[in-house]
């Protein structure tokens, strides 16, 4: 009959439902002779377009919602610009001062034990390691974040991965400050990448770059590589694979998913009562986004350690990946949407809309033997 | 950062509503214009081909193109003009002359069977030959009193599409 294909997709429950973004709509129930009105009416198609183009899930991921302003009567103004006096007068230079004492410190210790002892490597290590975390205590420290950890703290064994929602590079901070984590990172420019190309070289980084398209594989061997050295720090991953406004996840990419060893699963979720810690790195760069941090009273999450994670028997990773999701997304109260990160960077791949025309052709075909 | 009305103002929501012919209420336009503003990343004054197509949904539906040529590089006032046809408000007639408009590539008022081929091969893909669009589309012509040799005009397009049940609406999420 004519609703072959809806009824196949209904079924589709416990995988990515793509296929619930192509829609139904296209599909009718009808009589099946097929008439020139069927053919010229071509609104479920032309609604679906101006559906997406009014309103649509994947730009939702990434909206920053502005605050509601609280400071609009006469009573909270005059409190509100004494608010804005002390955090840019006196909490903003406290943190500079702080930050840069910080930083003094760091590289008065980690240069000279970097270069300077060799031959102890172990003993080397574990005191770059203690140094990076310090640092990122200073961090935190600078934007005033207030962090609450729920759960054990991982533990340095091979054989495992972590991995968490993004919201902001200041995810990688947070968790760091607990537990000196490798990491692997898109390589950035400026000072963020110096940083990246001296320090966190120490801790074990892995890079990757978006654009390239065999890099893929190049990571996933590293990836492996990584996480079966015993003496490696623990790996952390961000499967999502872009920044995402905390009040949703877009699909985990399979790559952390495929190294048959432990996933554990990190919740992290920011409250907004004093800042949006979401960084739209389309809108700001890094520095102003920290500055944002810097001004404002405090940075306030939650960060839940969730149980390890192994792939059950006849489980896919893509599959894998969607239940730990799942996880993540329940603890920290956040919404799945069923789209790929990388579409903030790319067109979406052609073989959707194949998809879609297929139906269509397959329906029309269909009812043109019904005569 | 303020909430979008406080950019447009009273005069200019009325304006546009105006030249909607009043199918959005001014909750709506204040909606569409925080929409079209976020749509418009750079702050130009209008939404380039590239910045619709960075909507996923957009970007995978058969028909973008076309509608892209329909609504690239329109002002706010337009672009609300442009979804007005899909307004629950809109009347049938509205949403056909619509229709039309987008079978009708070249704005000539006329509809030929190219056209009408060329829609549905946006629809189909490459999963019906062309030799299969050219018979389904002839059949179901004669079968409607037409041939190929045809051209449609709005009046065939009412004539047609009136009895369908034409369902096309979309709701602006007003906050």
């Amino acid at each position: 009959m004519g609703g072959l294909d809806s009824s196949s997709m209904e079924t589709d429950l416990d995988r990515p439902n793509i296929e619930e973004y192509l829609t139904t709509e296209t599909i009718r129930e009808v009589p099946k002779k097929l008439h020139l009105s069927d053919l010229l009416d071509i609104s479920p198609t032309l609604t679906e377009a101006a559906g997406a183009i009014v309103d649509d899930s994947f730009t939702r991921c990434f909206k920053s919602n502005s605050p509601e302003p609280w400071n609009w009567n006469i009573y909270l103004f005059p409190l509100w610009c004494l608010g804005v006096v002390v955090r840019y007068g006196i909490l903003f230079p406290a943190r500079v001062g702080v930050l840069a004492l910080g930083w003094i410190v760091f590289f008065a210790a980690f240069l000279p034990v970097h270069f300077l002892i060799r031959g102890h490597d172990k003993w080397r290590r574990k005191i770059e390691r203690k140094l990076v975390e310090m640092m990122c205590s200073v961090f935190v420290a600078s934007w005033t974040g207030v962090i609450k950890y729920h759960g054990p703290r991982p533990s340095r064994r091979p054989q495992q991965v972590f991995v968490a929602n993004h919201t902001s590079m200041i995810d990688f901070i947070i968790l760091e400050q607990m537990t000196a984590f490798a990491v692997i990172m898109q390589k950035h420019p400026g000072w963020v990448g110096f940083i990246q190309k001296t320090i966190l070289e120490s801790v074990g980084c892995i890079w990757f770059n978006r654009t390239e398209s065999k890099d893929r594989e190049v990571v996933a061997t590293k990836i492996r590589e990584h996480t079966q050295g015993v003496d490696n720090n623990p790996l952390l991953i961000f499967p999502e694979g872009t920044c995402v406004n905390n009040h949703y996840t877009v699909m985990f990419k399979k790559g952390a998913f495929e190294l048959g060893c432990a996933v554990c699963p990190v919740a992290i979720k920011y409250n907004k009562i004093f800042v949006d810690a979401f960084w739209n790195s389309k809108k700001q760069s890094f520095t102003t986004h920290l500055a944002q941090l810097m001004t404002s009273w405090a940075v306030v999450c939650d960060v839940w350690y969730l149980e390890p994670q192994y792939i059950r028997p006849g489980e896919i990773p893509i599959e894998f990946a969607e239940r730990v999701r799942d996880m993540i997304s329940v603890r920290a109260g956040l919404k799945k949407v069923p789209w790929d990160g990388y579409l903030k960077y790319f067109r979406p791949s052609p073989k959707l809309t194949e998809r879609k025309q297929q139906i269509f052709a397959e329906s029309v075909l269909k009812r043109l033997e019904e005569k | 950062m303020g909430n979008a009305s406080a950019m447009l103002t009273q005069y200019d929501i009325e304006e546009v509503q105006d030249h909607c012919n009043y199918l959005f209420s001014q909750q709506e336009i204040v909606a569409l214009y925080s929409r079209f503003c976020q749509l418009d990343r750079t702050a130009k004054g209008f939404i380039s081909s590239d910045e619709f197509l960075s909507i996923p949904e957009f970007s995978l539906n058969p028909l973008s193109q076309r509608l892209l040529k329909m609504v690239d590089g329109l002002n706010f006032k337009d672009f609300v003009a442009f979804l007005s046809a899909f307004s629950p408000q809109a009347t049938t007639q509205q949403k056909i002359e619509f229709i039309f408009k987008v079978y009708d590539a070249d704005g000539k008022g006329r509809v030929t069977f190219k056209d009408l081929l060329e829609v549905l091969r946006d629809l189909t893909g490459s999963f019906m030959s062309e030799e299969q669009r050219e018979k389904v589309l002839g059949q179901v012509l004669e079968e409607a009193g037409y041939s190929r040799e045809s051209t449609l005009y709005f009046e065939d397009f009412m004539k047609i599409l009136s009895k369908a049940g034409l369902k096309m609406e979309v709701e602006v999420p007003v906050d």
